[in-house]
């Protein structure tokens, strides 16, 4: 609450602003279709400022992932508009941003809360297009969500910088023209994890699958089944949880004698928290099946969620997108920027949808244009280093990032609260890339792109 | 109110159907003049209305009206699917399908009374909320909503030639695109239709006998008075209204999402009624009102924009304000509703409209220049939740 | 469509590699786990039950109190847990610190015991703090609701668990937090083997030590209604709280005890399940449903049938999660509560052990 005090914006900025914001609230009520003759929809014209969307959970499970992303839009928002030490603006390669804002208009913002929910995200989504007129909508830490939110401005024709968003379908059968993801996939998290786990515990391995019930869940566990059947490992059963069950006892049960010797736990947050929990308090990781140790995998970790489990996580395996603890540029200087802003290291939720916005100002800077269809053509394609994954493409084909994915494991002896993942391998993006039409990506179609006029 | 005269309730109508229409214009000052949030309040009105019916008449509280809601969105983007994307029929599916669902469901619960009548429809609505999300995947899409797509088949629209181009068609009345501000101009005609409809029934043989079953059932079985019927009739009226906001929640925006069945959100449109005045005519339509404006405007205000409502303060004044007032705001509005719901509930029984009708008593006097005291004396202790 | 990929083709993963081997090992640890759901569901509704039977107050605030509750131990345990900050030097990114608690530092390994038992410790605290909460509760609010229709309760209720939980979340966040259980009692016991039954079943000393507690608190519940004089008058004002009333006793009083026992019950139950449940603010919402179908099938404001029911909930929920019934009926272990609450409902018209004219007019 008291980063209040350290926003830079003058009392000047902030009286012409709502002199501004109050003559747009007095026009007449179809101003947005046919007052500014624009090429695009909320075409800042020759206004000083643009605004982006800032679209996160604020209450719900999620609310602190949420809070997190918003933290590093905030950082984000600063390093474009020329105000701190710049961040990652200095490592992004290539890179034609200049800190004096976007297309020289200063960068403002708007939140809200999609509070985990299609409707409320979509809803929140358009108070942004609709009254705050913002060119980009970003956020998201489901996929429900921001799948719901990635078709709601292909619709309305603005630009959507998927937040956190791990399922298939997002850059899958859900792909969209005006939607883009830098965030990894269920099926990369399996490709990375299967070699690091054949190497670990072989080739002879009888996996149960706790899968959360819904679409999520559902890629998670067939990646998994796909890519650890193929290392020769055999699936005992693969069972369905309701979301947010609570307590998996019931579920867990069953696994004591069904001869399986691994667990895999396809949930995320908070049932991720409760099933890894439980599964440890029924002494799977101290069990011995067929003479081997029992072992549990967690394929998306989070370290915020990983807080959460405590001492449950040490030694389990998971990939994760991006950890503060890389030691390349881009992610020094993120880490470094982020934790002097707020005294805590940024979280891989924060990192990509920090990376989002500027990767989506600087598609517009070199556009020229905040139009969306010039600032797709700018990302289509787009290769870029700096931001912390090492070389990264947005493959033109399906809008998804390919950069090399993280395998990580709980760390046995944490030196601090932060410190809660080793990072095991860095999976090259050779190994984690799949063609456009594979089966777990088949089915949707980008489409045309939409602006909004 | 109750004794009502066709003059009175023309009036009471006239007045309604202006304020809803002009909401563009007066929500300006608030910031909630955008087409989203204006089709929001009067959906969500007559979601609320509808459910007023039920509640507000009868006292019967279902606490899974949600799943009403639900089904009659699948229902309409089913209907944009597979028929038209004409909002006419998607909206008439919607309404039949949850009246004939509501029939079942009713025909079910009214069967007991009190907290177990609340228990059996907050159980249904959240096994087809669980189902929903889960096993009936296929005809919901789950987690992500129902979504139109460019390959939906479109019987009725292909076959007068209308066929898509690239990118989804939009829901339209014959031609009349249904986003933006058309979508509320329309959704605001069916809410002051549905007003109407719930005014004719308040003032019907038909809603008082239901204030009758509501005051007491027992004794109106006693003289032999099968009520059953009625209940079950209201029952129904009360799904449809539901179902048809639901439709239009897809005409203005074609998604359908499982969490709208969730069982809280049948809580919500129990507390917009009971907020606004439960049993009153437009006392749902006013808290349905309020409930969506936290959640839309309140949940948005972050730091800059609280210093921007501040910036008439001097420097100092102007950060403190911001402030104390943050933890409301933003990811504090819930907590700014919750206070509200209860400083409401301890001050103004009966919810906001006795709130306003006990102002209104207290100022007529003052303006008529007499006998104020009496006025406060009587506004003390009018809990007239029920006419 | 290709929205029908996701399920149906898992399902045919698991007919193919899974053998079902419904065996007498697997029912018997089913039949425990449902004991143990039960017993906590029973916990939970008791409070609620009490509540309700007593004051007929429907509190939608139940939930709050059982968050709260488990909050307190969070709290006791923060409070343990206070830490000296020492500049963590392996982090030169930005200024990070360690922190070592303090009770660590003075006493060394007696110090790191007492924090290992913080969940039990947190009791001690708990029950003197939800009490107290309740009385507030009572007196300041609750009590002014007697008289109102059940739906300005509602509202009220319900807003009061909104303005806690929010309250909750703005001091502790909105992520679970990690309560462990005392190192001695982390793992599982060897049920199995004590039986003569397979090894593979085994279960976790927690579960089993929360089933006893709650057994130990709905009999202590019980006892004090039923053998105490104060249990007596209340029961009675339960029955006819006029006529009580009229004889001379300040029921009002009563009540308001009443209350707070409630939500020491409720605090209780939220507490002991922190181990198992990291909890957060959320929480409460979570069991409020559950709560309320509970105390519905066993009847309002009966205690005997919240006991009851949470039994027969939680056994015939642990059954329907088994992959066997589940791949009869897909999505039975998801709609299994509220089925039966529907079936009870119905042929029994005020569930197990209702009494007529209680919220029926």
């Amino acid at each position: 609450m008291s980063k209040i005090i350290t926003s830079k914006w003058s009392r000047r900025d902030i009286l012409k602003a709502g002199a501004a914001s109050g003559i747009v609230a007095g026009m007449p009520m179809f101003y947005m279709k046919n007052a500014f003759a624009a090429n695009y929809l909320n075409d800042p014209g020759s206004a000083a400022a643009v605004t982006f969307g800032f679209n996160v959970p604020q209450t719900g499970a999620y609310a602190d992932e949420g809070a997190d992303e918003l933290r590093a839009y905030k950082l984000a928002v600063k390093h474009l508009n020329g105000e701190g030490d710049g961040g990652m603006i200095h490592t992004l390669k290539p890179m034609s941003l200049k800190g004096n804002g976007v297309l020289g208009k200063k960068v403002k913002y708007v939140t809200g809360d999609t509070q985990t929910k299609s409707d409320a995200a979509r809803a929140s989504a358009k108070r942004m297009i609709e009254k705050d007129g913002v060119t980009m909508v970003t956020g998201g830490s489901s996929s429900g969500v921001a799948i719901a939110t990635q078709s709601l401005c292909q619709e309305a024709g603005v630009i959507f910088m998927a937040g956190l968003t791990h399922s298939n379908d997002t850059t899958g059968k859900d792909k969209r023209r005006n939607g883009f993801r830098h965030f990894f996939n269920a099926y990369m998290s399996a490709a990375a994890l299967a070699p690091v786990l054949k190497k670990n515990y072989g080739t002879d391995r009888k996996a149960y699958h706790l899968t959360a019930d819904y679409t999520w869940g559902w890629t998670q566990e067939a990646s998994m089944v796909a890519f650890t059947e193929a290392i020769g490992w055999k699936t005992v059963a693969t069972v369905k949880t309701p979301v947010g069950a609570g307590d998996f006892s019931q579920f867990i049960t069953p696994i004591l004698n069904s001869g399986a010797d691994t667990l895999i736990l396809n949930h995320y947050g908070k049932d991720m928290i409760n099933s890894l929990t439980q599964a440890v308090q029924f002494g799977l990781r101290d069990k011995q099946v067929n003479g081997k140790d029992f072992v549990i995998i967690v394929p998306l970790y989070s370290r915020l969620m990983a807080q959460g489990a405590g001492d449950n996580i040490k030694g389990i395996f998971g990939s994760t997108n991006w950890h503060w603890s890389l030691p390349d540029a881009g992610t020094k200087a993120f880490v470094k920027s982020f934790g002097a802003e707020y005294g805590l290291p940024p979280s891989q939720a924060a990192q990509t949808c920090y990376v989002q916005t500027l990767l989506y100002a600087d598609a517009s800077e070199r556009a020229g244009t905040f139009m969306p269809s010039e600032v797709i053509k700018q990302l289509e394609g787009f290769k870029f280093d700096g931001a912390g994954n090492g070389p990264t493409e947005y493959r033109a084909a399906d809008h998804q990032c390919f950069k090399d994915v993280l395998v990580v494991k709980g760390k046995e002896k944490p030196s601090s609260q932060f410190d809660l993942l080793e990072i095991v391998e860095v999976t090259p993006r050779a190994k984690v890339e799949y063609k456009p039409d594979n089966k777990f990506f088949a089915g949707g179609k980008l489409g045309p792109a939409n602006n909004g006029v | 109110m109750e004794n009502g005269s066709a003059t009175k309730d023309f009036i009471t109508l006239l007045v309604f159907a202006v304020a809803i229409l002009t909401m563009p214009i007066w929500m300006a000052p608030i910031g909630a003049n955008y087409p989203d949030l204006l089709q929001r309040f009067a959906i969500y009105g007559i979601f609320a209305i509808g459910f007023n019916l039920l509640f507000g008449l009868t006292g019967y509280l279902s606490f899974g009206h949600a799943a009403f809601l639900g089904v009659g969105s699948y229902t309409a983007v089913w209907s944009f699917k597979l028929l038209s994307m004409n909002i006419l029929p998607a909206l008439l599916f919607s309404v039949l399908f949850t009246g004939l669902l509501a029939a079942v469901i009713g025909f079910v619960s009214l069967r007991r009374s009190g907290i177990y009548f609340a228990i059996l429809t907050l159980a249904i609505a959240q096994m087809s909320y669980n189902l929903a999300y889960s096993v009936l995947t296929p005809i919901t899409n789950g987690e992500t909503g129902l979504q139109l797509r460019n390959y939906d088949v479109r019987i009725i629209d292909n076959l007068f030639g209308k066929v898509a181009t690239e990118g989804i068609p939009s829901t339209n009345l014959f031609g009349i695109t249904m986003s933006g501000y058309s979508g509320f101009y329309f959704s605001a005609v069916v809410l002051i239709l549905c007003f109407w409809i719930s005014l004719r029934i308040f003032r019907s043989p038909f809603g008082i006998t239901l204030r009758g079953i509501k005051s007491n059932q027992k004794r109106m079985g006693y003289t032999g008075f099968n009520t059953r019927p009625y209940l079950l009739a209201v029952f129904i009226i009360s799904g449809m209204y539901a179902g048809l906001a639901g439709g239009l929640l897809a005409v203005t925006d074609p998604l359908a999402g499982a969490e709208r069945m969730e069982w809280t959100a049948s809580g919500e449109v129990v507390l917009m009624t009971i907020l606004g005045g439960l049993g009153t005519l437009s006392g749902p339509m006013i808290g349905a009102v309020v409930i969506k404006y936290f959640e839309n405007i309140f949940s948005s205000i972050g730091d800059q924009r609280l210093l921007e409502i501040f910036s008439w303060a001097p420097d100092g004044l102007q950060h403190a304000l911001a402030y104390v007032v943050s933890p409301f705001v933003g990811n504090g509005w819930q907590l700014t509703l919750g206070l509200l719901f209860v400083v409401i509930i301890i001050f103004l029984p009966g919810g906001l409209v006795s709130g306003f009708k006990r102002i209104f008593t207290k100022l007529k006097p003052i303006a008529k220049g007499v006998a104020k005291k009496e006025a406060k004396k009587e506004g003390a202790d009018t809990g007239e939740a029920g006419t | 469509m290709a929205a029908f990929q996701g399920r149906s083709c898992e399902c045919t993963y698991s007919l193919i590699h899974y053998s079902p081997g419904l065996d007498v090992d697997a029912i018997f640890l089913q039949i425990i786990n449902g004991l143990d759901k039960g017993a906590a569901y029973a916990l939970i509704a008791l409070g609620l039950t009490l509540v309700f039977g007593t004051l007929g107050v429907v509190n939608f605030a139940h939930g709050a109190l059982f968050m709260l509750g488990a909050f307190t131990t969070v709290s006791t345990q923060a409070l343990l847990t206070m830490s000296m900050k020492i500049r963590d030097t392996s982090i030169t990114f930005f200024e990070a610190y360690k922190e070592v608690p303090y009770l660590q530092v003075w006493w060394g390994d007696t110090g790191k015991a007492i924090i290992d038992y913080a969940v039990p410790i947190s009791l001690l605290l708990v029950i003197p703090v939800m009490l107290l909460i309740g009385l507030l509760m009572e007196r300041g609010l609750i009590r002014h609701f007697y008289k109102r229709i059940p739906a300005d309760q509602i509202l009220m209720t319900f807003g009061l668990a909104i303005v806690l939980q929010e309250i909750i979340k703005a001091n502790f966040g909105a992520n679970p937090i990690p309560v462990p259980a005392p190192e001695i009692v982390a793992g599982s016991a060897q049920i199995g083997s004590w039986l003569g039954m397979s090894d593979a079943i085994v279960y976790p000393w927690w579960r089993l030590i929360y089933f006893l507690f709650s057994l130990l608190v709905i009999g202590a519940v019980f006892a004090f209604l039923q053998l105490t004089t104060f249990g007596m008058v209340v029961r009675a004002g339960m029955h006819n709280r006029e006529m009580v009333g009229l004889l001379g006793i300040n029921i009002e009083r009563k009540f308001t005890i009443v209350f707070g026992l409630g939500a020491v019950v409720a605090g209780l139950a939220g507490a002991m399940y922190t181990p198992i449940l990291p909890p957060d603010y959320n929480m409460g919402m979570n069991f409020l449903v559950l709560s309320f179908v509970v105390v519905v099938v066993g009847g309002m404001g009966s205690l005997g049938g919240a006991v009851i029911a949470g039994f027969l909930l939680g056994i015939l929920q642990s059954f329907a999660s088994m992959n066997q019934v589940n791949s009869i009926i897909p999505g039975i272990d998801q709609i299994i509560i509220y089925l039966v609450a529907i079936l009870i409902i119905l042929v029994r018209p005020r569930g197990l052990m209702g009494r007529e004219g209680v919220m029926e007019d």
